[in-house]
């Protein structure tokens, strides 16, 4: 009886999250009449439009990606070794994004950083861009810095520094090349996070104006009927491949240490 | 040095430079003041700005109109509904794959899954769902050309409350698989046996030991899938346009055109937002708190 409504429980939910998935892969599949083709997806793949939001959502992920690392593994690592009274503060302070709306803190941003403020961030391309990916980097803060703070407490950075700095390296050496090594597949868990997050975000690219990929699905979605359904298809295969990646890495962690 | 190895989470090593260990957290500290808590504080001051930067309170007084209580109502109830039902069914779900009697095999794959579900939202999952309960998705006209059941004719429709919520519960229902089941693994089976042994039947030990103990995972939960589903804006605006007047969408406007007319307005919608999701996670945090005593 217990059995029997587990399994009701599971095949319920199992039904409502495959239905979608079915549906949105059917119907990319059927732009030509009558039969099924992989037509939209040709047309979403050799529209321009689609190749240049697709490759700036690319590349400002990796340049989140990058600027993460660089703010987040040195902050976290530093509060670590010499100022663990911050953090509980800095815990409170990295969460805060998932608190506060992501429409919330775009609009701030729109308003300090206009072209009348001290830091017209808005008034030109690069400066949009940057300030973009701070946002972005913003909303990834949770995941990467979580991600990170659990890698360091794996293993001893006081002893791994002191031991490094007997050697008589600087700070430079002891972060790219002791610390990073170490929490690597904690920063990769992150990064692919953080790419999944930022691949396919809207509402910052479309409130900033810049030519995201979020922005141009929902443009299509507007306007178009197979095309957006392709694009779904494509969206949920992109996340699954980092979240995937990061089961990969975290087992492949598991794997080397394991054997002793 | 010898200090190390007996503590090393907690170094005790000499300050050589004492004020200069500050200096390391500082490029976060400028970081997070110019990207995270100014752009909050210049919305929140904002709220009770006059545009000529006085003090007041019409901004706030400004939202008790129809229109912007109205839309502040039914993203509440949105939120609500999809948090109360993410709950309910990513509950079940979970309790079925932990304590249900499932091969032990299913758990794993329903973490993945739940991991990228909780992460699939915004525009594509618009998509997914148009494409399935939309005027010409899947279930809807496999509903008419198999049983002739018209959908629309039912008065369901995508675009609405409902639909809304059908559609948030697709993020909702994982997240909450994800967060209860390491809750579940901790309900240690020595209370279930030590409730035996004094007589309790299954029903008193769920009443009387695992639901107390549930309880505030349960509902800090619930104040964290309702302010993520308060603060959905690519979902809401790719499923509705801007059909359904819900607060991300009416403040999303309010930015692109100033359609409320007044700017100071919009500080005061975004003010209003911050104070909901910001209720809903103290909760959220107060009742983790709390739970985490019996999960350790």
């Amino acid at each position: 009886m217990k059995k029997f409504w587990a399994w009701g429980a599971l095949i319920f939910g199992l039904l409502y999250f495959i239905l979608p998935l079915i549906g949105m892969t059917n119907f990319s599949l059927k732009m030509r009449r009558g039969v099924y083709s992989l037509d939209a997806y040709a047309v979403v793949l050799g529209d321009p439009r689609f190749q240049e939001t697709f490759t700036y959502s690319i590349l400002m992920a990796l340049a989140t990606i990058v600027f993460g690392v660089v703010l987040v593994v040195p902050t976290a690592y530093w509060v670590r070794l010499k100022l663990p009274g911050l953090r509980p503060y800095i815990e409170f302070v990295t969460l805060l994004p998932l608190v506060i709306p992501a429409i919330v803190i775009v609009f701030g941003y729109i308003r300090l950083y206009n072209t009348s403020s001290w830091l017209p961030l808005t008034g030109s391309i690069t400066g949009t861009n940057i300030l973009l990916m701070f946002g972005y980097a913003t909303l990834a803060l949770p995941y990467m810095y979580r991600s990170v703070d659990t890698g360091l407490r794996a293993i001893d950075i006081a002893t791994l520094t002191e031991a490094a700095q007997s050697l008589g390296a600087g700070w430079t050496t002891i972060l790219a090349k002791i610390i990073l090594p170490n929490v690597l597949v904690a920063v990769l868990s992150g990064a692919f996070l953080t790419f999944a997050i930022v691949i396919g975000e809207f509402t910052m690219a479309a409130l900033l104006n810049r030519p995201a990929f979020g922005p141009y699905m929902q443009l299509l979605g507007a306007n178009r009927a197979y095309e957006p359904a392709a694009l779904a298809v494509m969206s949920f295969v992109l996340t699954w491949g980092c979240l995937g990646l990061i089961q990969l890495v975290s087992r492949f962690q598991k794997g080397a240490q394991s054997p002793a | 040095m010898s200090s190390d190895s007996s503590a090393p989470r907690q170094p005790t090593r000499e300050p050589f430079r004492l004020p200069l260990h500050w200096l390391g957290a500082l490029p976060f500290a400028i970081f997070v003041l110019l990207f995270l808590i100014m752009p909050t504080m210049r919305i929140v001051i904002g709220a009770f700005q006059t545009p000529e930067g006085s003090f007041t309170l019409d901004n706030i007084r400004g939202l008790f109109t129809t229109s912007i209580m109205s839309a502040y109502w039914i993203s509440i109830k949105i939120s609500i509904a999809s948090a109360l039902l993410g709950c309910l069914i990513g509950f079940s779900v979970a309790a079925a794959a932990v304590l249900g009697g499932l091969p032990k095999w299913i758990r794993s794959p329903l973490l993945t899954f739940s991991g990228v579900a909780s992460n699939f939202a915004g525009v594509p999952l618009a998509f997914a769902f148009l494409a399935t309960l939309g005027p010409v998705g899947l279930i809807t006209v496999f509903l008419q050309t198999q049983f002739g059941i018209n959908l629309r004719a039912l008065g369901f429709n995508l675009l609405s409350f409902w639909g809304l919520t059908i559609t948030y519960l697709f993020f909702q229902i994982p997240l909450m698989i994800l967060i209860i089941t390491p809750a579940l693994d901790g309900l240690k089976r020595e209370w279930r046996e030590a409730a035996q042994i004094l007589g309790a039947t299954n029903t008193q030990y769920w009443r009387m030991v695992a639901f107390p103990i549930l309880l505030p995972s349960f509902l800090g939960t619930l104040a964290l899938l309702f302010a993520n589903a308060f603060g959905a804006v690519a979902t809401a605006i790719a499923l509705t346009g801007s059909s359904l007047s819900i607060v991300p969408i009416l403040l999303f406007a309010q930015i692109r055109g100033d359609v409320l007319g007044n700017p100071h307005l919009g500080y005061a919608l975004a003010f209003g937002m911050i104070v909901v999701t910001g209720v809903a996670n103290t909760i959220y945090i107060w009742l983790r708190a709390r739970s985490e005593r019996w999960l350790k």
